[in-house]
């Protein structure tokens, strides 16, 4: 039966291909630009890290001026001080955590024709792989004794490890970088986090690192300041040891903490010491710190562009505008077969059985509308991948769930498109029409 | 006119294609009211001057890593060679790039002292050729002296004597003076300390295209003792890409011990600061293109399928005497009065998607000219929609109506 009436609408179809063509165009269109846009804002709010994104928390401490707040309302920094963040290192309850920075120094590679390049660096602690799920392609983080005495190891990401040992592994041998050599540990495997959630205050899409240091490298070696250094007052004193002893924030914070009481436990330990710090005349302003998990928190720094959440209503508004136009040319069609229709009917055919029929039409229209809708929207995303460039990498592509969802919502919409038409087409009396024939 | 009445009374029999045409209109002036009203504050985003010579710039970043790299000496010795160069007007070493979205921002304020109302500026370091290679005139005072320019490193604390700022931070600070007599005004730095004004420039951005103060802008007669340093280039007149080919040529050649990255155009700069801008402009008039047209070709297909409807009464009035021009303006009415519905509907759709965008992201508030150019379109693309088919039903012969089907 459901053959027969595909192979009726198919013939239904190909009677006014002009029409069928506009009408399925019309969907096509209007679920080309809402998957577009629909796809790099599912991409830009996807959760980077889905099996414990509700356990890792980013601190915040504020230790802002007491004349005004870092942001309005009364929001505290983003990041930490160098004091802060190697306090909490070293004295907060948590299995897991780490503080970080970016930094940036030049690696010269050994060997004919290599070229020294300029390094994105991470400084950081060893439970940053840990508590990140870093995919090690060999070796492993430095050890702990590297965290405290700033041990000059280092993690390679897989392109530098290409770019310095052509690929091979690297473990155990040394790199030059900023003029020292450093003991290869790990090499990472291909890791690319969209967004980079661990630090999103240079922007959440930023290129992975090239390489990671232990975080003591920062003081020892004088590393200089990536990102953004925000100050409310400037150090006193002179020399780079000021700068760390200062009230200025360059510094990211975070904590894994398995439960409730965990979290517990480690905000009353930050209020406690924020405390004990007011007493040595810091902190000026109430006590208001923070911890936020990652979704929580790429929510607060508003990792998503309006932008495109702003295209994404205009878009899904479009295919409203092409839903009803749909419509209309579904009625404009359905009024050609009225005379059909009541002849099904007059020679026997139930009003239920003639709903199935159209029903079937407007889901073929529907299918057609949908695979020419990814079709569009495909090149949707390129077109935004060429308008955008690099800031778009790897936001811009369709996957499978994606492909359903597109797919899902051209039925439904054509099946919406199709119901009223179908529905007032097959209300018609049998009589009636067949009279004027 | 006199057909009003009964056309009205005929759209009251099929009220699901009025209303579908008059939704549909509604809707496609909401989104093209709202686009053009964002394609329009971006590009008067896009189109502020930056103050610079942009044609003519660009910039080269060298790195140095050889341990006994001497930034200064290299520093001195490059800008000297470069400035040199028969296609180079002239060169300075800078610590931001205008347009760049990165740099170095302070806080001036007119009293000394902690917790003083501080305005935000931009600070630019370079040596006295910084106006002639940014391509800043000044408005009152003078320049930095040779003598007056100093090296600091990232740990330097202090500040040097004499600054020069635009006219737009110069105002912000002292509102009721005019340029001439704010020269020789002293600012305060880090709260208390002194800076003297000895120039104002006419125009200078700061390099956050975002920033609300974005003509803020300090030039500090500094230059940086770090193995990493930006050499901002101006060319002589159409002569830019000789002097990038001069420029790289002479860097890469000169040995010591420091890595040459790529050189940027501030054309380039300019493009990549602005590309989300420009892509959601080129987004939003395909949008709003595409729209159009879907909503022609609607209204093509349900004129259509009404008049196929009305086929015998088209002939039927054509027998009892009716022009062809008659039926032409029966459907054009018809269709005006119609997306006229939807046009005022679209009217108010229009505000209250702008207020909720305005509210919800923080977008620009609509100006009200863009409605009424919005309405005019409207009906233009409707009257054009509607006139094929309304052209064919006026072919419809007188005979039609003793004829069945």
């Amino acid at each position: 039966m459901w053959l027969y009436y595909t192979r009726l609408a198919w013939l239904s179809l190909k009677r006014h291909p002009l029409l069928s063509l506009l009408m399925s165009g019309a969907i096509a269109l209007g679920i080309g630009a809402a998957m577009t846009t629909i796809t790099i804002n599912y991409l830009m709010s996807a959760d980077p890290i889905p099996e414990k994104s509700d356990r890792l928390f980013y601190v915040q401490l504020d230790n802002w001026s007491p004349n005004e707040p870092y942001d309005e309302p009364n929001e505290p920094p983003d990041q930490l001080t160098y004091t802060d963040a190697t306090a909490l290192k070293a004295q907060a309850p948590a299995q897991l955590q780490t503080a970080m920075a970016q930094s940036g120094g030049v690696i010269e590679p050994q060997g004919l024709g290599k070229e020294p390049f300029l390094a994105r660096l991470r400084l950081t602690h060893n439970d940053f792989f840990s508590m990140f799920n870093s995919p090690f392609l060999y070796g492993q983080g430095w050890s702990d004794s590297a965290d405290e005495t700033g041990d000059r190891s280092i993690v390679l990401s897989k392109s530098a490890n290409e770019e310095i040992f052509a690929g091979e592994n690297s473990v155990g041998r040394t790199v030059r970088l900023e003029g020292k050599e450093f003991r290869v540990v790990g090499v990472l495997d291909e890791w690319v986090l969209k967004p980079r959630f661990y630090d999103v205050t240079t922007g959440a899409f930023n290129e992975m690192e090239d390489a990671y240091l232990p975080f003591k490298l920062k003081e020892t070696m004088e590393l200089p300041n990536s990102g953004n250094t925000n100050c409310w007052k400037m150090p006193e004193g002179e020399g780079f040891k000021s700068f760390l002893t200062s009230e200025c924030v360059n510094f990211q914070f975070w904590a894994q903490l398995d439960s409730t009481q965990a979290k517990q436990e480690y905000m009353s330990f930050l209020n406690a010491y924020v405390e004990e710090q007011k007493k040595l005349g810091r902190f000026p302003r109430p006590l208001n710190n923070r911890l936020t998990d990652v979704m929580g928190w790429m929510e607060h720094e508003n990792v998503v562009d309006d932008d495109a959440e702003v295209m994404m209503y205009l878009s899904l508004m479009f295919l409203a505008v092409c839903l009803l136009n749909t419509i209309g040319l579904l009625l404009t069609k359905f009024s050609f077969k009225t005379g059909e229709i009541a002849l099904r009917r007059a020679v026997g055919a139930t009003r239920m059985q003639l709903y199935q029929q159209q029903f079937v039409e407007t889901v073929l229209i529907g299918i057609a509308g949908g695979i020419g809708g990814l079709i569009l929207a495909a090149l949707g995303l390129l077109g935004i991948e060429y308008l955008y460039g690099e800031q778009v990498n790897d936001l811009a592509s369709l996957n499978l769930p994606l492909l359903g969802i597109g797919i899902l919502l051209a039925i439904i919409s054509s099946v919406l498109a199709g119901a009223y038409p179908t529905w007032r087409t097959c209300r018609i009396p049998p009589a009636s029409q067949l009279k004027s024939e | 006119m006199s057909q009003i009445g009964p056309i009205f009374r005929s759209l009251m029999r099929n009220k699901v294609g009025a209303l579908l045409i008059a939704l549909q209109v509604a809707v496609t002036m909401t989104i093209i009211v709202n686009a053009i009203h964002l394609i329009n504050a971006r590009g008067d985003l896009i189109s502020r001057s930056s103050g610079l010579d942009e044609d003519n710039q660009f910039y080269v970043t060298s790195v140095g890593y050889a341990t006994d790299f001497d930034a200064p000496y290299v520093i001195d010795t490059d800008l000297d060679a470069i400035r040199k160069l028969p296609s180079v007007t002239d060169a300075v070493q800078i610590n931001a790039i205008p347009m760049s979205n990165g740099g170095w921002s302070m806080g001036l304020q007119t009293k000394a002292g902690e917790g003083e109302n501080s305005v935000p500026t931009a600070l630019y370091m370079t040596d006295e050729h910084g106006l002639n290679t940014l391509d800043v005139e000044l408005i009152a005072g003078e320049n930095f002296k040779a003598t007056e320019v100093s090296y600091r490193d990232r740990n330097t604390r202090d500040w040097p004597q004499s600054v020069l700022l635009t006219e737009a931070l110069a105002t912000s600070l002292f509102p009721d003076l005019s340029p001439t007599e704010i020269v020789g005004q002293t600012v305060y730095i880090q709260s208390n300390e002194p800076l003297t004004i000895i120039g104002i420039m006419d125009h200078l951005q700061a390099p956050w295209t975002g920033w609300t103060t974005i003509n803020h802008a300090m030039l500090v007669p500094n230059k940086f003792d770090s193995p990493y340093s930006r050499y901002l280039v101006r060319a002589k007149p159409g002569q830019r890409d000789e002097a990038i080919a001069q420029v790289e040529q002479f860097m890469k050649q000169r040995d010591v011990g420091r890595m040459v990255r790529e050189t940027e155009t501030m054309t380039q700069v300019r493009m990549d600061s602005y590309r989300g801008d420009s892509a959601l402009q080129a987004i939003l008039w395909t949008i709003i293109v595409i729209l159009c047209i879907i909503t022609a070709l609607g209204i093509v297909g349900l004129v259509s399928f009404s008049i196929n409807r009305r086929r015998r009464q088209i002939g039927t009035r054509r027998a009892l005497g009716a022009q062809k021009s008659d039926i032409m303006s029966y459907f054009l009415t018809e269709n005006i009065l119609v997306t006229s519905v939807g046009i005022f509907v679209g009217v108010a759709g229009s505000i209250a998607l702008n207020m909720w965008l305005v509210s919800s992201f923080n977008l620009p508030r609509l100006s009200y000219i863009y409605l009424p150019i919005a309405m005019l379109t409207m009906w233009v693309i409707g009257i054009l929609a509607v006139w094929g088919p309304a052209l064919r039903a006026a072919q419809i012969s007188p005979a039609t109506a003793t004829r069945n089907v």
